[in-house]
């Protein structure tokens, strides 16, 4: 063998490889690096015309340099010259240069291709495989489009050589995965399949690679290729391992031609012809029997050939799943795997068994192992080897070991990886409901991944736990005392307690008779963990409270008490505000009837797959979930694809609610507007649990649930999930009322710049209706909660509203509102959600028109939509010289609208400050040298485009005799939202 | 096979080779953290790891680690084989190879591994016939004069 530094070696380029790794720092290796890059360059640009040695050498100097992470940006055309070159070495490092620098510089890509076609035509097979090679590595498209054509037909010609037959075979197949529709199939296609029988095994070594990927996509055209790989195979397999010479790897023969002989067969049903399929599982019991020979040698080289070729059998034996006899050898060798001393085995065979626990003929023979993969749990150091043994256990899990497999997970639980415990708390949960005969033991199982694994258990497992539990009557009473007694710990996990309260609203009663559980007992338990509790669990606490009351008429005064307190009524969450004001209400002013009616007990809930096993599903991928599971899934109708999908509505819902956690926003707690909670609490703890399988699942869920709205008083509005659901189409529609929306009321620009510089308030009120308005902005979207209040004690009957944009509106706005409901009863208060999307920038407002009978008498107003382009504006921060810098910018006439008009609302500083701030810009401070001066910057998001604003506000205090004036100026790059941001802001001092 | 990488127990890389297009960015971001990954493990732990969506492949000869990734579907360890098969390749092309060998000649591994492996997939698996290819080579080259 030559020794290394024979001839070749480039010493300058030795010398700079040392002289790098000389380097102390960092910076010294970039400063080698520059002044190397900067002589490179000064050599290449330089008169003297370099030698291709010199040439090949600094090409060969850029390559080292960009590999150690640099970039480099020439040197591109002198690799590209030397590959037109014929001494070999030159050629040869322009090929690698362009490997692995070239990027799509098309001209560049020319000039290559030019290269490689003349090296293809040479009749020099050095130099072809070269040219392949180089095709290979870089596999762009403009490369398929010049070669796809020719190299099928230097792969077939009879005058090839072998070497550039092999590469020819990959370089197509290169080309076949990056760019499929180039490479046409064709009379080559037959022959291809043929050199499965070229005498040369490194010719078929590199063949079947191109012909396992052409069967996946084309497998009728290939299908000749498995008796071919059969008798191949069967060749081999039955060699003595010293037949084939250098193609015997430590004493087994063809190892990777094995192995992809029998993964070329998987891409194949099992073979019909009798006799090639006797040939192939007579091949198939010999590799089982070989694993029983002693080795031999002792290399790990040798067992771990041996053993390829083995797994690659057992993956084919599954694959073909239908000779139960391999299956359970199979699994027998697998089995002695599991206790092998090589940890690559153990992980292997866990994982190979786990696909063989779904099969039908080994499932069993799989289970007999249970104790083995239970002690690999408790007993791998390495913790890619025991989730491969929490995998297997899943995967054996059957009615008849569930309960021992669920305990081992359980107790594995409480010492588990972190980064595998939730999906292991996902795995139980599914487990336990998916066997579970008498469900106080799925409830003590669910009890047990919260108290031991809380953190890791998601909101689905929960939601799930309370789904069944309110399905089956027999298990409501356990599971009530047993979330009372979990409770009692004294620190229980936030999920604990969101359970418990459920529970106990629902079922309390059921443990109530036991004075050491009586109702009070009941209440106070909960309420001490109520303090500790984040806002979405204190919602659901209190909605369990006023359940409480339903219940147990004696808590009453207690639970208004703790109602009534400043710490809820008062709360700075508006949500539990909100709950604690109406709940308070409903307790007080609704008969024992009405409140049995509106807190019954929750009725079933619709059968439907578990949303855990999505969430599984989704965590892992498809092949996580045996493919059983997978086809009870499809069965579901499809509601597990759909997990993904979020509609239009969602999607602003998520975008709009503030806090960033989206489990909060599932759980409709802080989207759905402050009424949203109103009296109904049974419908709203029902959403609660509905939202559970995220945003896909409800629309048929609600559908299924016409009891839903029996449970609602028929003046509330629905909460935004439930509003979503079909069933309320049958609610009169809003064409009840015939006659035309009245014309826009005089006031109502008044009442709409009212809404420029704030978000909430009341939008109008007459002697018998009052108007409030919520809204909230986010991007290029908006919702707007509209409420509207009966003043009267009179219903009001066809009540409907309707939201109309004609003209340019029509594409600058798009708007959706849901339907209300058409009866408002005296004194109560309706809710109406509207969305609103920002295409672009708009001047007009949409127009609100509101019908509705009052004793009779139609009520028809129109008022104008409080939405102004002002609402869409992102605040921007910067320094003084930057705005001053974006002012000039913004010079052009019609960039810039002004005004300067009479102050009509006096100029209290911090007064004009609020407003500015409600403006939705930003207020700069100390940007303006006149601190009297206020300047403010915002980016209008909309749909199309971003309209940055510059904003000026001048006061002048004593302007011509004392009167107070203003001067405002508004820049921005568009000149329609200048003049409109000026003209609502003229309004507004 | 999406790519092999060859790098040292300090954690610097020595040999890179893409299978599919990646973007420079990419390419740094996943070596690093794939570095720090295996880097972490210890020595009894098995050869194979999840990545990703990818299949690790990883063996530590010496100071160096060479590290494949392959699909999920493929054969882990006809996988370590290659790495094998290759390591012995450069050992029988430098004698006895070590990693300064690596550094020195990295043109020389590059052209090794392409004789070996193309576009990710085995081209031949005997020893004879890719070290073959790399002598002729060798004897097509000229001595110059150093500068």
């Amino acid at each position: 063998m030559p020794a290394v530094s024979k001839g070749d070696g480039m010493r300058g380029l030795a010398v700079f490889i040392s002289d790098i790794r000389n380097c102390k720092s960092k910076e010294a290796e970039i400063k080698r690096i520059n002044k190397e890059l900067a002589n490179i360059r000064s050599k290449f640009k330089g008169d003297k015309a370099l030698d291709g040695y010199s040439k090949k050498k600094y090409v060969c100097k850029l390559l080292f340099i960009f590999l150690l992470g640099h970039d480099i940006d020439f040197g591109h055309m002198e690799a590209v010259n030397l590959l037109s070159s014929n001494k070999y070495t030159e050629k040869q490092i322009g090929y690698l240069f362009i490997s692995v620098l070239v990027n799509s510089n098309s001209e560049l890509i020319r000039l290559i291709n030019n290269g490689i076609k003349n090296d293809l035509s040479s009749r020099n097979p050095t130099f072809m495989c070269l040219a392949l090679h180089c095709i290979a590595n870089v596999g762009s498209r403009e490369m398929a489009e010049a070669f796809a054509g020719e190299i099928p037909r230097i792969l077939v010609a009879g005058d090839t050589m072998d070497s550039v037959k092999q590469s020819a075979a990959l370089c197509l197949l290169r080309l076949y995965k990056t760019s499929p529709d180039l490479v046409l199939m064709g009379e080559w296609t037959s022959r291809v399949v043929h050199l499965l029988n070229d005498q040369h095994m490194g010719v078929v070594t590199a063949a079947i690679s191109l012909i396992t990927c052409l069967s996946q996509k084309n497998p009728d055209e290939f299908k000749t290729c498995v008796s071919l790989a059969v008798s191949r195979l069967s060749r081999i397999v039955s060699s003595a391992s010293t037949d084939l010479q250098d193609y015997t790897y430590y004493f087994v023969p063809a190892p990777w031609l094995s192995c992809k002989l029998l993964r070329l067969l998987q891409c194949y049903p099992p073979p019909e012809d009798g006799a090639v399929k006797g040939r192939l599982v007579e091949c198939l019991e010999t590799i089982l029997n070989k694993a029983q020979e002693p080795p031999k040698s002792k290399k790990v080289q040798h067992s771990n050939a041996k053993n390829a070729i083995l797994f690659e059998a057992i993956a084919l034996i599954i694959h073909y799943d239908s000779e139960p006899n391999l299956l359970v050898r199979a699994c027998n060798q697998l089995g002695q795997f599991l206790q092998h001393r090589e940890t690559n085995l153990r992980y292997l065979a866990l994982e190979s068994m786990c696909t063989l626990a779904s099969s039908e003929f080994s499932h069993e023979a799989v289970k007999t192992h249970i104790e083995t993969v239970i002690n690999a749990l408790k007993t791998e150091r390495d913790v890619s080897v025991r989730q491969r043994a929490a995998d297997l256990l899943y995967a054996m899990c059957d009615r008849s070991n569930a309960k021992q497999i669920v305990a081992e997970m359980l107790s594995y639980l409480e010492t588990a990886d972190y980064s595998i415990r939730e999906e292991m708390v996902l795995k139980v949960a599914i487990l336990a409901e998916k066997y579970a005969v008498d469900y106080s033991w799925y409830v003590d199982t669910i009890l047990n991944l919260i108290r031991i694994a809380g953190d890791y258990v998601s909101e689905e497992v929960w939601y799930r736990v309370i789904q069944i539990v309110i399905n089956r009557d027999d298990v409501q009473g356990y599971a009530a005392k047993t979330v009372f007694e979990a409770l009692q710990a004294p620190a229980c996990h936030e999920n604990m307690v969101k359970v418990g309260g459920y529970i106990l609203g629902e079922f309390g009663n059921l443990i109530a008779g036991d004075p050491r559980s009586s109702p009070l007992v009941q209440f106070n338990l909960l309420h001490s963990k109520f303090h500790l509790c984040s806002v979405p669990t204190r919602a659901l606490l209190l909605s369990a409270y006023i359940k409480f009351i339903n219940l147990f008429p004696e808590t009453k005064s207690t639970i208004q008490e703790v109602l009534r307190s400043d710490s809820q009524i008062r709360n700075s969450d508006v949500e539990l505000q909100q709950r604690a004001v109406e709940y308070l209400k409903l307790s007080s002013i609704a008969s024992t009837d009405v409140l049995a009616t509106v807190l019954e007990e929750m009725p079933p809930f619709p059968e439907r797959e578990s949303s855990i096993l999505a969430k599984l599903k989704k965590k892992k991928g498809p092949g996580a979930v045996s493919s059983t599971e997978q086809e009870d899934g499809k069965r579901e109708g499809g509601e597990l694809n759909g997990g993904g999908e979020r509609g239009a509505d969602s999607t602003i819902a998520a975008s709009n609610a503030s806090t960033p956690s989206p489990s909060a926003d599932l759980l409709g707690l802080r989207s759905s507007g402050p009424v949203s909670a109103a009296p109904p609490s049974a419908g709203s703890l029902l959403v609660d649990v509905f939202s559970e399988a995220g945003p896909a699942a409800p629309a048929a869920a609600v559908n299924d649930d016409g009891f839903l709205r029996d449970l609602e008083p028929p003046t509330e509005s629905s909460d935004s999930l439930l509003a979503e659901g079909p069933g309320d189409s049958d609610s009169a529609p809003p064409s009840v009322v015939s006659e035309d929306p009245a014309p826009p009321m005089p006031q109502s620009d008044e009442l709409l710049h009212k809404f420029v510089c704030k978000s909430n308030g009341v939008l109008f009120e007459n002697q018998l209706l009052q108007i409030g308005v919520k809204s909230e902005y986010r991007q290029n979207l908006g919702r707007m909660y509209l409420f509207y209040g009966n003043k009267t004690s009179v219903q009001f009957v066809s009540f409907s509203t309707s939201v109309t944009y004609t003209g340019e509106l029509q594409s600058q706005l798009n708007v959706q509102t849901k339907p209300v409901e058409p009866l408002v009863e005296g004194g109560a208060q309706v809710q109406q959600v509207i969305n609103i999307e920002c295409l672009t920038d708009f001047s007009d407002a949409p127009l609100l028109n509101i019908k509705f009978r009052y004793g009779g008498a139609l009520q028809n107003l129109t008022l104008k939509l409080p939405v102004t382009v002002n609402k869409f504006f992102q605040p921007t921060e910067m320094v003084s010289h930057d705005f001053f810098q974006r002012w000039k910018q913004l010079s052009q006439p019609q960039q810039e609208a002004q005004k300067i008009f009479k102050a009509s609302h006096g100029m209290d500083k911090e007064v004009l400050k609020g407003k500015l701030l409600g403006l939705g810009m930003a207020l700069l401070e100390n940007v303006d040298p006149n601190p009297e001066n206020f300047v403010c910057a915002g980016v209008i998001q909309t749909k199309a485009q971003q309209v940055g604003c510059l904003l000026r506000l001048e006061p002048n205090a004593q302007a011509q005799s004392g009167e107070q004036m203003y001067r405002l100026t508004l820049r921005s790059s568009k000149d329609t939202v200048s003049k409109r941001l000026c003209d609502l802001l003229a309004e507004q001092f | 096979m999406r790519f092999m990488l060859l790098f040292s127990r300090q954690g610097k890389l020595r040999l890179q080779k893409w299978y599919t297009a990646t973007a420079e960015r990419d390419k740094k971001k996943m070596v690093r953290e794939l570095m720090q990954v295996v880097l972490a493990r210890k020595p009894k732990m098995c050869s194979f790891l999840e990545w990703r969506d990818l299949k690790i492949v990883y063996k530590r000869y010496a100071s160096l680690y060479f590290c494949c990734a392959v699909e999920e579907q493929d054969n882990e360890l006809i996988t370590l084989e290659v790495i094998h098969r290759f390591v012995e390749l450069l050992d029988k092309y430098f004698g006895s190879v070590c990693e300064l060998d690596i550094i020195f000649n990295f043109e020389k591994a590059y052209f090794i591994l392409d004789e070996f492996l193309m576009g990710g997939e085995i081209q031949d698996t005997s020893k004879k016939s890719v070290l073959k290819a790399i002598e002729q080579a060798d004897l097509l080259q000229e001595v110059y004069d150093y500068f």
